[in-house]
């Protein structure tokens, strides 16, 4: 039978015993017992409401309302075909695909990784690699504090486990594709992903979350990363689902000392969206780069929660959103910067841009800086605006069509970020994308 | 080429230009001089199509045609080019895109191929060495971070590759110094021929020394209130505007 889970915080409590019994016989001891902690977590959290400051601008009660269950059936439903459809044409990339939370092996490739690299399902490695899974998973994301952080570390099945060793370098980007396909039930999916970077090496890592279908379900998605001394990531959270599907994830970065990261957040799908970026500088001397891009239209509700804590000096951060809005879509950029007490010399810069293309959408727009440290530079800047009106006259009076000067003025807005992507093939496919996404608005004679 | 008769022309609620007449003929070049805030962008800006300045009456008409009945961009693919007073600063758009787009626009307009890039960047390359403009500016995004003179230069650059047959320079000669003045004289002397024209806006006699104009007319308070040939541009450098 299913377990179903009916909007109520009991109904996601009183599920996970049968949800031990029925999946997760098998499970190593310390898993299930980490499961009823994160879940004892969600029954004092509940889910957040709007008189909690970190989710002003979200409401949850459409969530609330929804009953869920955790999907029945296989992998099947979704072919080789789809699945290249979803690929980066010219990538040469490991790949490994979740069809509704459940890996798909037969649908990955996950050869030649390289020496003493690993890259592989969470659940093999959780069996396989019991205790260096262990020493990681669930040790960042904070399952007592935030209700979806518990709801995954409860009810996750499946995501990827990369382990790069120190000093190696990951040669190919590993392409991690979820796919959710259409059900009878609107489904509750928890993909979780760990990433762990030794000393001094390399990876990039593509976190890519598509729907085969246009239903309603629950995505809720952790992933956590230990960036080790002097290690380099690029991680990217390209964000296509359903334009109904409700979709929360979390980053959760732990960075040592000197190490690198560049984040990148595409959210295009999805009818309430929620991406927490949250990246630890633990160790001195780290970067990290954190840009986003987020495009809504229609009713979409989209909600970019940043969290960069400096906990050590001498680190450098970087946050850079664009949001483009059209429709009746909402849009939230919330950027807290929190540098803890001993971080001196602490550099951080925080740049949100919103273009609205229509009257009736909406930004929130918030920065919250959090210093406990006098020695420190932060600036953050915020704009909200419509397409340029001068600048569109001097490109017309150039001979370009209207037309293509707006699709020109939003190419511009959107490369401010994507310009950033090291990976060629995935920026080019999401210029692509965003492109068609422009083309579409401008033949509605909407996006002025 | 162009005529211009009894135009005026208001900004929120406000009358600009009060019954502003011109006739263009085909390879000349008028001068229209005036004090600040006498209208001369405003007309500048009403002939490449500025929508938020309303005609309120009179007409315009450009090798035949009702000009304001058309948009902006087909007003530039038919051959009208402004060079701006004030240039607009466009990050992220490359300034070399901007110029092939518009190119290829105007060539679509009337039939033609488009220019393909090598094709593109030769003759660039070539309207950027006579006008002593650095490649990188090129590849810098439109008039992003560009000193005074060198949006200035870039309108000419512009101007050249677009090869309009009716160029209007909004004080295109302001904050130039002296060899940026004769550089930008040189761009436009080197196009002047039979079937061109252009219409010079200038505060200054000084430009006309370099660009040596048929008409010169004085503009006031919204109208052409004297016309002469450019002995009228001395007259007016020893009186002032005062007298008009
Ligand atoms: N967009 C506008 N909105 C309101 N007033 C304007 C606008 N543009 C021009 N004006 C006014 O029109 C008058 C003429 O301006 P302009 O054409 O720029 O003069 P000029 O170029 O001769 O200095 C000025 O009084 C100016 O303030
Ligand atoms: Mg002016």
């Amino acid at each position: 039978m299913a377990i179903v889970f009916d909007g109520t915080r009991e109904s996601y409590v009183e599920g996970l015993s049968e949800f031990l019994n029925s999946g997760q016989k098998d499970a190593p001891e310390w898993v299930t017992t980490l499961r009823r902690e994160a879940i004892s977590g969600f029954a004092k959290l509940g889910f957040p409401t709007l008189s909690d400051e970190e989710w002003r601008f979200t409401n949850l009660e459409a969530l609330r309302r929804g009953s869920f269950s955790i999907a029945e059936n296989g992998i099947s439903g979704v072919s080789k075909k789809s699945v290249d459809s979803y690929g980066f044409s010219g990538l040469d990339c490991l790949r490994l695909v979740f069809v509704n939370g459940r890996f798909a092996s037969s649908l990955s490739d996950t050869k030649d990784a390289g020496e003493g690299i690993l890259v592989k399902s969470l659940s093999e490695a959780i069996s396989e690699q019991s205790d260096l899974v262990k020493g990681h998973l669930a040790r960042y994301a904070d399952y007592e504090k935030d209700a979806f952080i518990s709801l995954n570390t409860s009810y996750f099945e499946d995501g990827v486990f990369v382990y790069v060793p120190d000093g190696t370098v990951l040669e190919k980007p590993v392409h991690v594709l979820h796919v959710s396909t259409d059900e009878d039930r609107p489904l509750f999916i928890n993909p979780r992903n760990l990433i762990v970077i030794g000393q001094s090496s390399v990876a990039k890592v593509i976190e890519h979350y598509v729907s085969a279908s246009q239903s309603v379900y629950f995505s809720n998605v952790v992933t956590e990363v230990v960036c080790g001394e002097n290690a380099n990531l690029e991680h990217y959270r390209l964000e296509f689902e359903s334009q109904k599907a409700f979709n929360f994830s979390t980053l959760r970065v732990n960075q040592q000392k000197n190490s690198n990261i560049a984040s990148h957040s595409i959210l295009c799908g999805g009818a309430i969206v929620r991406n927490n970026v949250h990246p630890v500088l633990a160790g001195e001397g780290c970067n990290s780069d954190i840009y986003g891009l987020f495009i809504s239209e229609g009713r979409q509700h989209m909600d970019n929660f940043m969290r960069v804590e400096h906990a050590s000096p001498h680190c450098d951060s970087r946050q850079f959103y664009n949001g483009v809005l059209d429709g009746r879509s909402k849009g939230v950029f919330h950027g807290r910067i929190l540098v803890h007490e001993g971080a001196e010399k602490t550099d951080a810069k925080q740049t949100n841009r919103n273009l609205l293309l229509s009257d009736t959408a909406q930004i929130d727009t918030k920065p919250q800086l959090e210093i406990y440290n006098d020695d420190v530079k932060c600036t953050h800047g915020a704009t909200i605006g419509q397409m340029d009106e001068e600048a569109l006259f001097y490109l017309r009076s150039r001979g370009i069509s209207m037309r293509q000067a707006k699709i020109i003025m939003l190419r511009a807005f959107t490369g401010e970020t994507l310009e950033h992507m090291s990976i060629d093939p995935v920026r080019e496919v999401l210029e692509g994308v965003v492109m068609k996404w422009f083309e579409k608005r401008l033949q509605n004679g909407k996006g002025r | 080429m162009l005529e211009v008769k009894n135009l005026h022309v208001q900004v929120d609620d406000k009358e600009i230009l009060k019954g502003m007449n011109i006739t263009v003929a085909p390879g000349e070049v008028h001068s229209i001089m005036g004090p600040n805030g006498s209208g001369k962008s405003t007309l500048a800006q009403v002939l490449a199509g500025k929508e938020a300045y309303e005609v309120t009456e009179g007409e315009v008409t450009f090798q035949g045609k009702d000009l304001l009945d058309l948009e902006p961009e087909e007003r530039a693919c038919e051959g009208i080019f402004l060079a701006f007073q004030y240039p607009v600063e466009i990050p992220g758009v490359a300034n070399t895109y901007l110029l092939r787009e518009a190119l290829n626009a105007k060539r679509e307009y009337w039939d033609e191929k488009p220019l393909k890039h090598i094709e593109f960047a030769k003759l660039a390359r070539e309207k950027m060495k006579t006008l002593g403009i650095d490649e990188d500016l090129l590849k810098r995004s439109v008039n992003a971070g560009f000193s005074g003179g060198e949006k200035k230069r870039n309108e000419i650059f512009q101007m050249q590759i677009l090869e309009p047959t009716l160029a209007v320079l909004d004080e295109t000669d302001s904050g130039l110094d002296i060899d940026a003045l004769k550089i930008v004289a040189n761009g436009v002397n080197s196009m002047r021929d039979s079937g061109r024209s252009f219409i010079v806006i200038t505060h200054y006699q000084r430009l006309l020394n370099y660009i040596v104009p048929d008409f010169v007319h004085v503009m006031v308070d919204g109208k052409i209130v004297r016309s002469g040939g450019k002995e009228l541009a001395y007259e007016l450098e020893e009186k002032g505007y005062a007298g008009f």
